[in-house]
């Protein structure tokens, strides 16, 4: 017998075919969305001071209160023949007001070399608070053979420091930094830089 | 479609020959069937490196990880601290992805999904072998990646969680690049068999088999497979990140340019806790048709049971950040995630009670398969219990990474889902392969491995307490007493295993010819209504499904 049932089989294959298309649409959307998370993650972490990431801020903030914290200094390098050292262990500053600090960094190497510091403070739910007007790290610092550069960061804290329920209870700030060698370059030159580029 | 031209093979079976049929295989149970003994065997493998840690960890010292143990002999195994990590790190991968992941899903999903529904076969029979096979080669790659370099020696040592630094700049050999290749072929071959099941789950139901009517194994599958297509392209993107932070100079995961390693945690975790549930649900939908089975009662509350099981899968997309408690959150965030995590005790406890329900004035009869699901029952609460202690996050600081957490997901992972395999094997035994099993030999395995691995792992709970952590090749003496216990209870769980091989050898011998449907009244799914072993086409006409007897 010539069956019939071919029909409502093809029918039945249309079908699966475009669940199975839908389904593909969530996979590639899915993956989508795991490469999204990245400058989702790092937007995230800039605007909420998320695990300690330093905010950058335009104007320091109108209200000084009374009351004083100890801002702790430390600095690291990473695979470059540098030395790089805070110019102060510790300044106090009252909440509010504006800070000025120095670090040292010279360039123990024979070669011109260009470095990008990270940074981070501790307690991590200070970070929403503790903000910098002027830092080396916002870009990459090129240092010549021999030379010794003195860099300013000017920061404060941010009032609401002392009424966040997480944070009141601190008397001491430390903020880090780390200085590694640049990738900007060899990350831009491998990734048409996407993913190299930062906030 | 292949389905639809087999229809024509009326007079005959028309099973191909052995090549065609076991390497280009396209019918659903033929695949399933080769799923099973790919899992058997990566069980096995995963098994005995499970051995060489309990090996070690016997006595404090070195004991078989250093120069000149009677292992190095062998010549397989890294003799140092980071070949006890490459072990640890492979026993992991192994079971999870390459164990119980096809057991379940590819081998029971792809052997009664379509039998449950009423459905000759899968949507796509030949992306079903597609999935299988890449499996394999999965496998392949996994095993290479164990003997390659590593950088600080053979394999890679740094756990299946495969955090960066330690899997980007700790490891720069190639070991860990042919494990990343190997979890993105392990990972296409889910996602295809995950769009093989939502079709034909969605597509190819008998007439009448509404989605209120499924069998809860059929419903645990459809869950599993929803998990599996949402969360494995996101480890699919973050290895991927992996793979080009380590060859091609990107920083997603590197401070240094401007990425940052605990994003791969969210990433991985966004993956990892679904996973866990991706493991032990089809689990979960086995025992409900064990229980009920075995208790002759259909199962208590069947929409709840469904429907818990749709309520996990959700609430597990949103706990992940309680593997990472001590990365530095906020407190407000743990406490989210730590009121997000206990709610998923709810559900969980509404399916145990049911379970109990089910057994509850039923006229229980205990056979092997019910003996282990009394048993997953039994050990998956005590894991559930502890998982709930876990979920706070102020005893969680303590017990981070500590044999606690060991204790806690073996107990539902080794001794919940793989007591779920096991109930599920010897369920379907006479349907899958056609012959009886040995009914005392079958309660003899039970009885031996469930001391055993209690014996493993109840007493990790007290070194976990202790503050002995995880990942370490050696330990102080003061821990001496109870990782003895674990490693003597190792001895006598691989006897177990010893018996669940001669089981399966016993029955090939005998062959004493199995029945339709040897459970009685209480087996009421499709399953049973075909022979044992079920033609090789089944349902060319679909059967029609009028009641709801689940």
């Amino acid at each position: 017998m010539p069956r019939p049932t071919s029909d409502p089989a093809r029918k039945t294959g249309g079908r699966n075919a475009r669940l199975a298309i839908v389904c593909t649409v969530v996979f590639a959307g899915m993956v989508g969305m795991a490469y999204a998370s990245v400058p989702l993650y790092r937007a995230f972490c800039q605007l909420t001071g998320f695990d300690g990431t330093v905010r950058k801020a335009d104007k320091a903030p109108d209200k000084v209160l009374d009351r004083k914290l100890t801002i702790r200094f430390d600095a690291n390098v990473r695979e470059l023949p540098w030395s790089f050292t805070a110019s102060q262990v510790s300044q106090e500053l009252k909440i509010g007001d504006t800070g000025l600090a120095f670090y040292k960094v010279t360039n123990n190497g024979k070669t011109p070399m260009t470095g990008r510091a990270s940074y981070n403070v501790i307690p991590e739910s200070a970070g929403l608070y503790f903000q910098k007007l002027e830092c080396f790290c916002f870009t990459d610092q090129t240092i010549q053979p021999g030379q010794t550069v003195e860099f300013p960061v000017v920061y404060f804290v941010d009032p609401q420091f002392a009424s966040d329920f997480e944070t009141r209870g601190a008397q001491e700030v430390t903020l880090s930094y780390t200085f590694f060698p640049s990738t900007e370059k060899k990350t831009q030159a491998a990734l048409g830089g996407t993913a190299g580029a930062r906030l | 479609m292949a389905y639809a031209a087999a229809h024509d093979d009326k007079e005959a079976e028309h099973i191909p020959g052995f090549f065609t049929r076991w390497f280009l295989s396209t019918n659903h149970k033929d695949i399933g069937t080769l799923y099973i003994i790919f899992a058997i065997m990566a069980g096995l493998v995963g098994g005995a490196l499970s051995g060489l840690i309990r090996w070690e960890l016997a006595a404090p010292g070195i004991q078989i990880f250093g120069p000149n143990s009677s292992v190095s002999l062998l010549g397989l195994i890294e003799q140092s601290n980071h070949g006890y990590n490459a072990v640890v790190t492979a026993h992991a991968l192994i079971m999870i992805f390459f164990m119980v992941m096809p057991a379940m899903i590819g081998g029971f999903g792809n052997w009664f999904v379509p039998i449950m529904i009423g459905a000759p076969d899968m949507a796509f029979p030949r992306m079903n072998n597609i999935s299988f096979w890449l499996l394999v080669a999965a496998w392949v790659l996994l095993l290479t990646s164990m003997f390659a370099d590593g950088g600080p020696g053979k394999g890679f040592g740094g756990g299946w969680t495969i955090y960066p630094p330690l899997s980007t700049t700790g490891h720069t050999g190639p070991s860990m690049d042919l494990a990343i290749f190997s979890l993105h072929l392990a990972g296409a071959s889910s996602i295809l068999g995950a769009i093989n099941f939502i079709t034909t789950i969605f597509n190819m139901r008998a007439p009448g088999m509404t989605l209120h009517r499924m069998p809860l194994f059929v419903w645990s599958i459809l869950v599993t497979v929803f998990l599996l297509l949402l969360s494995l392209p996101v480890l699919a993107g973050a290895i991927t990140m992996l793979l080009t932070d380590r060859n091609f100079s990107t920083s997603f995961f590197d401070p240094a340019g401007g990425g940052d390693p605990v994003m791969f945690q969210h990433l991985f975790w966004f993956f990892g806790h679904p996973e866990v549930y991706i493991l032990i649900l089809p689990g979960f939908g086995m025992i409900s048709h064990i229980v009920s089975t075995f208790s002759k009662k259909p199962v208590f509350g069947y929409l709840a049971m469904a429907y818990a099981m749709v309520a996990i899968g959700f609430v597990g997309f949103i706990v992940w950040a309680h593997h990472m408690y001590t990365v530095g959150m906020g407190i407000n965030l743990r406490a989210y995630f730590v009121a997000a995590t206990m709610v998923i005790a709810v559900p969980t406890g509404v399916k145990i009670f049911s379970w109990i329900a089910t057994m509850w004035g039923g006229s229980v009869s205990f056979k092997t398969p019910m003996l282990w699901a009394m048993g997953f029952i039994f050990l998956f609460t005590v894991g559930g219990v502890t998982g709930v202690v876990l979920a706070n996050a102020g005893i969680d600081y303590s017990l981070h990474d500590t044999y606690y957490v060991v204790a806690h997901f073996h107990y539902v992972l080794s001794l919940g889902a793989v007591f779920a395999i096991f109930a599920g094997f010897f369920y379907w035994f006479e349907k899958m392969w056609g012959v009886k099993y040995n009914e005392f030999l079958g309660a003899l395995q039970f009885w031996i491995m469930f001391v055993g691995v209690n014996l493993v792992f109840f007493p990790q709970h007290f070194l976990g307490l202790q503050g002995m952590p995880r990942r370490y090749v050696d330990y102080p003496d003061a821990f001496t007493l109870w990782n003895q216990v674990s490693s003597f209870g190792y001895i006598i769980t691989a006897a177990g295993v010893g018996v669940f091989l001669i089981i399966l050898i016993e029955a090939a011998i005998r062959r004493r010819p199995a029945e339709a449907n040897p459970w009685g009244e209480g087996a009421t799914t499709l399953e049973w209504t075909l022979s044992s072993p079920p033609p090789f086409h089944q349902f060319n006409e679909p059967p029609v499904i009028e009641d709801d007897h689940h």
